[in-house]
């Protein structure tokens, strides 16, 4: 036998989890029991399988683990009981609950950090242990912030259920929000990531994938889903064997995956055709301009400065207003782009690319003191490793 | 599921309301009563409190009860009044208190069963 990678661990898992705790919150008509039961079984599921191997049928394995445990625990409970007994598996195919289970896991009555562990945890499969080291915070706090959400979602009363046609925008924006910061979390800690620990980027890629298979007509789902996948395709080029930031126009092109790429690209063009213009489609644009430049010469700046306006026009940010400057310079030149970064000195003056982007139009224009005093600044103001070695770099050259 | 919806005026509303001619004003009561009347199979109790200047406040956790003029809490946010709803879910409560006509903030909160 085989031992499984980790990887396929965690894929096996987080296929498999989500459904299992929807099928046994149909059976038990409870959230909070199930989900329990269903994280005893992939604490069980990564004890046996890395040395026994994973069953052929991981589904029936976690389920007579879950149900087994059922049993034990809920032992006093007859309800529960002749639920638990009355059901064999595998059921009969039904549809795919698990998109209640992601709208519960991220009702806006949860706090951020509580919709976060929790769709981890219940609808990708990860231990609280994984959720611990994936954000680098204790393992306590991740535990007590399920239980909190968990005790939330039975004493308000929150629903199990998709939400109603005249909420579902409100809803689902708040889905993608928690989507959206999972992979920002993974994307920004996978320079110095160590490669046993959980690929966040991955998990969210998943979310948006399974969200837009259960929601093929929201655009904004699949605008996600092409922003996300058009982010990753270019991973591999974006860190150097030192793990140090390799900036857009000095990235080898070679080592993107342009089959991602593409598809993507026709992910976006059918979202477009539903005629619902959102943030993520017009992020997810703005990317594969950049992603489907065969060289950095070749980037259309100008459909890039469009696409900057349009999302500014529908969610307006002083940060969106920074990157549409950023392109500005490769429109209009460094003076313009100088002139729209300056006017944005008072909501940005904490961000550290304020200060980087600054530093390096004022070295365009000529303007090297002030241009390194903006980049010191910028130094202060980050702590991420790989951002600042690439401010040092900087610094060093001039 | 049994709530409590507490309705919560702020500076700014209560200077609006004061702002406003009797017309006006009559024309907002007549907005709440019209709520409480579409929405009666749903609200068990309600009523309206009188400000928080009228409040007396008992204090009983440090020997003798201690009598003190005015509200628990001094501050710009006041609770104005309450509706004890019965309701399906959480999503429910929110659709309900979405259409409130009057003050800015409601508090949704469980009753322990």
């Amino acid at each position: 036998m085989t031992h499984p990678s980790h990887a396929e661990l965690a894929r096996v898992v987080r296929d498999h989890a989500g459904r299992l705790t929807a099928s046994l919150v149909h059976l038990v008509g409870d959230f909070a029991a199930a989900e329990d039961l269903v994280q005893d079984a992939i604490e069980a599921a990564l004890t046996h399988w890395p040395t026994e191997g994973i069953p052929q049928r991981p589904d029936a394995w976690l389920y007579t683990v879950a149900r087994r445990r059922g049993l034990d625990v809920l032992r006093r409970e007859s309800r529960y009981r002749e639920k638990l007994t009355l059901v064999a598996w595998p059921a009969e195919p039904e549809p795919d609950d698990r998109l209640r289970l992601i709208f519960t896991c991220c009702h806006p009555a949860l706090p951020r950090t509580g919709q976060v562990a929790l769709t981890l945890r219940v609808v990708c499969g990860l231990t609280t242990a994984q959720i611990a080291k994936a954000f680098l915070i204790p393992e306590s706090t991740v535990g007590q912030r399920i239980t909190r959400a968990k005790r939330k979602i039975t004493d308000a009363g929150i629903p199990y259920r998709i939400p109603a046609a005249d909420e579902l925008r409100t809803r689902l924006a708040e889905v993608l929000a928690v989507i959206y910061l999972l992979f920002n979390e993974g994307y920004l800690s996978s320079g110095g990531r160590h490669a046993q620990s959980r690929d966040l980027t991955d998990d969210a890629e998943f979310l948006a994938a399974l969200l837009h298979h259960l929601m093929p007509t929201e655009p904004e789902v699949a605008g996600l889903l092409a922003l996300i996948r058009l982010h990753r395709a270019r991973a591999a080029a974006r860190f150097d064997h030192n793990s140090e930031i390799i900036q857009l126009q000095h990235q080898d092109r070679s080592l993107w995956d342009h089959q991602v790429i593409a598809d993507a690209g026709r992910l976006i063009a059918r979202a477009a055709a539903l005629k619902r213009p959102g943030p993520y489609q017009l992020q997810a644009a703005i990317v594969a301009c950049h992603a489907e430049a065969e060289r950095w010469e070749d980037t259309d700046w100008t459909q890039i400065v469009v696409l900057y306006d349009m999302l500014l026009h529908l969610a307006p940010s002083p940060v969106t207003r920074l990157h549409r400057a950023i392109a500005l310079r490769y429109v209009t030149g460094p003076a313009a782009a100088l002139r729209e970064v300056e006017a944005l000195a008072d909501d940005l003056n904490g961000y550290h690319l304020f200060h980087a982007t600054r530093a390096e139009l004022l070295r365009d224009l000529g303007h090297a003191d002030q241009a390194q005093a903006a980049d010191e600044r910028a130094l202060t103001l980050t702590a991420n490793p790989a951002e600042r070695s690439l401010l040092w770099q900087r610094l060093n050259w001039t | 599921m049994k709530y409590v919806l507490m309705f919560v005026d702020t500076e700014q509303f209560a200077a609006d309301l004061a702002a406003m001619d009797e017309a006006e004003r009559e024309r907002a009561y007549a907005r709440v009563r019209q709520w409480f009347a579409d929405h009666h199979d749903k609200i068990t109790h309600h009523a309206h409190l009188m400000p928080p200047d009228t409040a007396t406040t008992l204090r009983l956790d440090r020997g003798e009860p201690l009598v003190t003029d005015g509200p628990f809490v001094e501050g710009k946010e006041v609770v104005s009044g309450y509706a004890e709803i019965e309701v399906a879910d959480l999503d429910e409560a929110l659709r309900l208190a979405k259409s409130w006509p009057a003050c800015p903030v409601v508090e949704i909160r469980p009753i322990a069963s």
